[in-house]
């Protein structure tokens, strides 16, 4: 069993086009969300949500390549090849022949379908692009990184909605802790503001008609993001031998199933995929510090996360702090685990807590310090990343400083 | 409210949670009639759709029992806002 390192880490989302501007952005606790820009949202019931302002593929593709990436999979291959560039990795014949690519997304290229069938079903056209199938699958971020990188190793999606991410990671992790392979990206990515895709949202009465305020009494909702963010692990005995920054150790991966209801979360299945992850990790409570949460900003997800947090920890759920990062970036759905998992290594590596944007009132049914607003200085070792989807499949992953 | 529009809301109702239409009374509970979150998003749904009426998000969380989903609707019909009828 090897532990592992952190060495790369790479991001776009509405926080920035790379980890320092993301970084930047958490310890400001400035929020990405504004108006909808990509989709027409005069007959949604909410415009806001947090997008990569401006995006355009020609800074990161030429238009040939870029007309058979839809945009969930360039983001993923823009956040892999600034974790790669980051961890400085030299790749040799054998190393790409072994190393791992696990991704997570949620909608896939939904968006891609989606402007597809607008043709067939209300423009009467009777043809769709033929790039719509590769487009839309969701491991179409797995495999153009594999093109990217020439990584020929296993390499495969994960899809379990809000928590994709957090699964792919915790998938990577393991592979490189039992020394299956050497080296392993992972992450995930989403880009899911297409008209059809916020309609079925908007169905859900789900989104906020602002913005996104986790913990708060007042919270009315979530506020779907976009982006992508990328890990690169490796052994950490192969990490140091080579130089590599080392950004921290990722330590646990616990999962569960809630077996409940197909939207409603169960703080049982939270608790418990918690607790899987301490035991994984071979911590108790005592040691975490930081937990970056689910936090959707949900009427129903907030306090069963509080009371499940509660379960695990305890009366040290009041000596540390928990804090949602979706308030800044959105709920960007099966990358969400991933940005949250660099929010929660910057965390340690950085010493601060990002801040809960957006805060504004207490919610005696979410009773945790939620670091509202500002972020704060504090030397932790160990944080927890929590991710509990729709679907009742919960993921979380614990980090500790390096 | 109309007994014509109650019996089609109550309708509406029972089809959506698949239940049998004599079970579903005006004053029935939505624990009697396992109701829960997400039904009740499917059950809005189903009277807009029934209805050709959009029911707001803010009206939507404040419903709590059938009286209020049927008169909800009465109001949106007679041109009015659901959430006047719910806190009515």
């Amino acid at each position: 069993m090897h532990r592992v390192a952190v060495t790369g880490i790479g991001s776009i989302s509405a926080l920035g086009r790379n980890s320092a501007e993301f970084r930047e952005a958490l310890h400001d606790g400035r929020s990405g969300i504004g108006t909808i820009q990509s989709a027409d949202c005069t007959s949604l019931r909410f415009k806001n949500g947090a997008e990569v302002a401006n995006y355009d593929h020609r800074p990161y593709f030429d238009d040939k390549r870029a007309d058979f990436i839809d945009r969930f999979a360039q983001f993923a291959v823009i956040a892999a090849r600034e974790a790669v560039a980051d961890a400085g990795i030299e790749w040799t014949s054998q190393l790409r022949e072994a190393s791992a690519i696990i991704t997570g997304s949620c909608v896939g290229g939904q968006s891609t379908e989606d402007a597809g069938f607008w043709n067939v079903y209300k423009l009467g056209v009777n043809r769709v692009h033929p790039l719509t199938i590769p487009k839309t699958m969701a491991n179409a971020g797995a495999s153009h990184i594999s093109m990217e990188f020439g990584i020929t190793g296993p390499s495969y999606t994960v899809s379990t909605a809000c928590s994709s991410a957090s699964h792919a990671i915790g998938q990577a992790f393991w592979m490189v802790r039992s020394g299956v392979v050497p080296l392993a990206l992972t992450g995930g990515s989403e880009a899911p503001f297409s008209f059809g895709i916020l309609k079925a949202w908007e169905a859900l009465r789900v989104v906020s008609p602002d913005t996104c305020r986790p913990f708060s009494k007042d919270r009315s909702g979530m506020v779907l993001g976009e982006g992508g963010a990328m890990l690169v692990l490796e052994p950490l005995e192969a990490a140091r031998a080579r130089g590599a920054t080392i950004h921290a150790e990722i330590v646990g991966f616990g999962m569960s199933s809630d077996a409940c209801h197909i939207t409603q979360p169960s703080a049982d299945g939270a608790a418990r995929a918690m607790r899987a992850t301490l035991c994984d990790a071979k911590i108790t409570p005592e040691h975490i510090g930081y937990i970056n949460a689910h936090g959707t900003g949900t009427q129903a997800n907030d306090p069963t996360e509080t009371s499940a947090i509660r379960a695990v920890f305890g009366a040290h759920a009041d000596r540390f702090a928990v804090s949602s990062t979706k308030s800044m970036h959105g709920h960007a759905l099966g990358a969400a685990g991933a940005l949250e998992a660099i929010a929660a290594i910057f965390a340690l590596r950085d010493g601060f807590f990002p801040p809960t944007a957006n805060f504004t009132v207490p919610d005696p049914a979410c009773d945790l310090d939620v670091v509202p607003n500002t972020a704060r200085d504090a030397e932790i070792e160990y944080a927890l990343s929590n991710s509990l989807a729709f679907g009742g499949l919960n993921a979380v992953l614990a980090f500790r400083k390096y | 409210m109309s007994d014509e529009l109650t019996q089609k809301v109550l309708t509406v109702i029972a089809d959506t949670q698949r239940i049998p239409r004599e079970k579903v009374t005006i004053d029935s509970s939505f624990e009697e009639l396992g109701i829960d979150s997400m039904d009740g998003v499917n059950i809005l749904f189903a009277l807009e759709n029934e209805f050709n009426i959009t029911i707001p998000d803010d009206a939507a969380k404040q419903i709590r029992t059938i009286r209020q989903m049927a008169e909800g609707v009465e109001s949106l019909l007679a041109g009015g806002t659901a959430g006047a009828a719910v806190s009515s």
